[in-house]
């Protein structure tokens, strides 16, 4: 082959390639620039402040803001220290190729792929049903209190959900710290948990706090596991209690979207919710990103 | 010996001091060594919780759906009836029809399962050249700032929720395409399929163009010294070798999209007709759940229809998650023992 042909086969490739790259970048942008375009002019202090007006038409998505944020919350005091210590037994504690670590591994990795509609049904069928449905016997016959969908499953179910990224990135934080430090940490005679607190733990708490991150943009994205855990459409007052059933921007935007009468009417109040969406998960996804990368590079 | 402060023995480690009472010191080793052993069966009782965790999903989602397996709603539906065809009314042919609310409730499986592999193969259709496309470029073509571009936009592409994509097809891209093609249902596979390649694309890609990175330098040197272009390089050398770890991401692409919800509930129109034609309107399974199980009565047939069709999609995606996973270890161990 000469030289040009060469030359002409490389463009080819890398040109075609190239494009497949450029496409995908371009849809990107698309999506980007059609809610930054049409969702800005809705950002106002009063949209993020104040609650829906005249059927969702006007006002603002304060509730579904304040809902979203109190279900991550749930979440993340749930599923930062199960997962974390599940990371450090699997890293600090198990024998590598043992059964017990393996078989931890596969669940993990299972669970990872396990459609979010299931999640949704597991909470219904577990949480309201089982362990809700329990607690109402228990402490409250014939009343409904616990077994129905409220913002304490919704949260429990999301956390179950996101469990397998704060293994993964509290593994990986695990594995940055040196093995020097423990094995110094030992040799001064401190137990292995004291040099798991004092020296492990401190030097890995930028990772796990990247996967608390990781965590949270996951749970505030996430709109199948809450539709029938706990997620309203509308309601006259905000969460203040495990029960309650709470607002939030992803099913937000699916109601608006979906269920309107008028669509027109709704557009720039959905809009804005979308624009309120895709900022909190970019955001914290980009924070969650530039954590990494300096733990990297450190 | 004589001056000691007042917490020697108490924090032996931290000042280093040795000097205190032995019966102090020796009750203090057991304390610590209690609470080592403490901590060490806390951990690993919680580790426990991952396995719990996918052993309780199977178990309460497959529990709800028995009661239909047992034939306890044999009047209503039976596992016979959601399979094949039935006749639902005197003299007329036998069909397959899901419509769980009417006078007498019809569950035929086919349309949903139909629909589900429609939108799975459009989506991976629309998804794979696009995704494995890209990852060749990044990997083989790009420069280094073009693919630190590249890689972190696409994965921000992972980060969009998906019922912000499922808006989007609804708002922007079903009118588009209905625009451009004229389609007779503005919400349809093809509309669904594309929405729902979005969120496929970050997933082939990041397994694609790990499994091209992890082809031995010395592939690429021994062809590019036989005097083979970067392009043949790439396609009769590099390709290849990463060609098992392509599989993969494909077979989790397709684990991915079976189960995605909020797209498809959002842009496929959602009408259960059989149909092979992509540009119909088509319900999913995920779809189907997300949107019924909000209205049904607890316990009932149509309740345990729905969970039965969750039990159904848990086992489809772990099979499809266990082999794609099963792909990437053995094309792992490939390039290791190769290179």
């Amino acid at each position: 082959m000469s030289l040009n042909a060469h030359r002409r086969a490389d463009l080819a490739l890398g040109g075609i390639t190239g494009g497949a790259a450029f496409i995908i970048l371009l849809v990107l942008a698309l999506i980007a620039w059609d809610v930054l375009s049409n969702g800005l002019s809705q950002l106002s202090w009063e949209f993020i402040s104040a609650a829906p007006r005249e059927g969702m038409t006007e006002g603002g998505i304060f509730p579904a803001i304040f809902g979203t944020v109190a279900l991550v919350l749930l979440m993340t005091v749930a599923v930062v220290p199960v997962g974390v210590i599940t990371a450090v037994y699997l890293y600090e504690y198990a024998r590598q190729d043992g059964l017990f670590a393996r078989l931890i591994r596969g669940a993990v990795y299972n669970l990872a792929g396990v459609p979010s509609i299931v999640f949704g049904l597991f909470g219904l069928g577990f949480f309201i049903q089982f362990i809700g449905g329990r607690m109402d016997a228990f402490w409250y016959p014939g009343e409904v209190v616990w077994g129905q969908p409220a913002i304490l499953w919704a949260s429990l179910t999301l956390a179950v959900l996101t469990l397998p990224v704060v293994i993964v990135a509290t593994e990986e934080a695990l594995r940055t710290v040196p093995r020097e430090h423990r094995e110094a940490a030992l040799a001064l005679g401190s137990t292995r948990f004291e040099a798991l607190v004092r020296i492990i733990l401190p030097q890995a708490l930028p990772g796990i706090l990247t996967g608390a991150i990781l965590a949270v943009a996951r749970g505030a994205g996430e709109t199948a596991p809450i539709l029938f855990t706990g997620a309203a459409y509308f309601l006259p007052y905000l969460p203040t209690h495990p029960n309650d059933q709470f607002m939030n921007l992803g099913y937000h935007v699916y109601v608006l979207a979906t269920q309107s009468p008028d669509i027109e009417a709704t557009k720039p109040i959905l809009y804005g919710t979308v624009l309120v969406l895709l900022l909190v998960t970019a955001l914290l996804n980009v924070a969650a990103m530039v954590l990494r990368s300096r733990l990297r590079a450190a | 010996m004589d001056e000691l402060p007042p917490d020697a023995g108490r924090d032996v480690t931290r000042t280093g001091r040795i000097t205190a009472d032995p019966a102090r010191l020796e009750a203090r080793r057991v304390r610590r060594r209690r609470m080592d052993l403490l901590a060490k069966a806390v951990i690993t009782v919680i580790a426990f919780v991952a396995i719990a965790a996918v052993a309780l999903i199977f178990l309460f989602v497959a529990r709800e759906a028995l009661p239909l397996v047992f034939g306890q709603f044999r009047d209503e539906v039976t596992l016979g009836s959601m399979i094949l065809p039935q006749a639902w009314r005197e003299g007329a042919g036998a069909i397959f029809s899901w419509q769980p609310v009417s006078t007498v409730p019809k569950y035929s499986l086919a349309p949903l399962v139909v629909g589900t592999l429609k939108v799975t193969v459009i989506a991976l259709v629309f998804a794979v050249p696009l995704a494995v496309g890209a990852a060749v470029f990044s990997a083989e073509f790009a420069s280094r700032r073009t693919r630190e571009i590249i890689k972190p936009a696409i994965e921000m592409l992972a980060g969009v929720p998906s019922v912000v994509l499922g808006f989007f097809a609804l708002i922007v891209l079903a009118s588009l395409l209905q625009n451009l093609f004229g389609f007779t249902y503005r919400l349809n596979g093809i509309v669904a399929g594309i929405a729902l390649g979005l969120a496929l694309i970050p997933v082939v890609y990041t397994v694609s163009e790990d499994a091209l990175i992890a082809v031995p330098r010395s592939y690429r040197e021994a062809s590019l010294a036989l005097g083979a272009s970067r392009a043949r390089t790439a396609w009769s050398v590099i390709v290849p070798a990463a060609a098992p770890g392509i599989f993969a991401a494909v077979v989790l692409g397709f684990g991915r999209a079976m189960g995605e919800t909020m797209i498809v509930l959002m842009a496929s129109g959602n009408a259960a007709v059989l149909s092979l034609d992509p540009t119909s309107s088509v319900r999913t399974i995920p779809a189907t759940i997300a949107a019924e199980m909000g209205e049904v009565v607890v316990g009932g047939a149509h309740w345990s229809v729905l969970f039965l069709l969750g039990t159904l999609l848990f086992l489809v995606t772990l099979t499809f998650n266990t082999l794609g996973a099963r792909y990437v270890a053995r094309m792992r161990r490939k390039m290791g023992e190769r290179s």
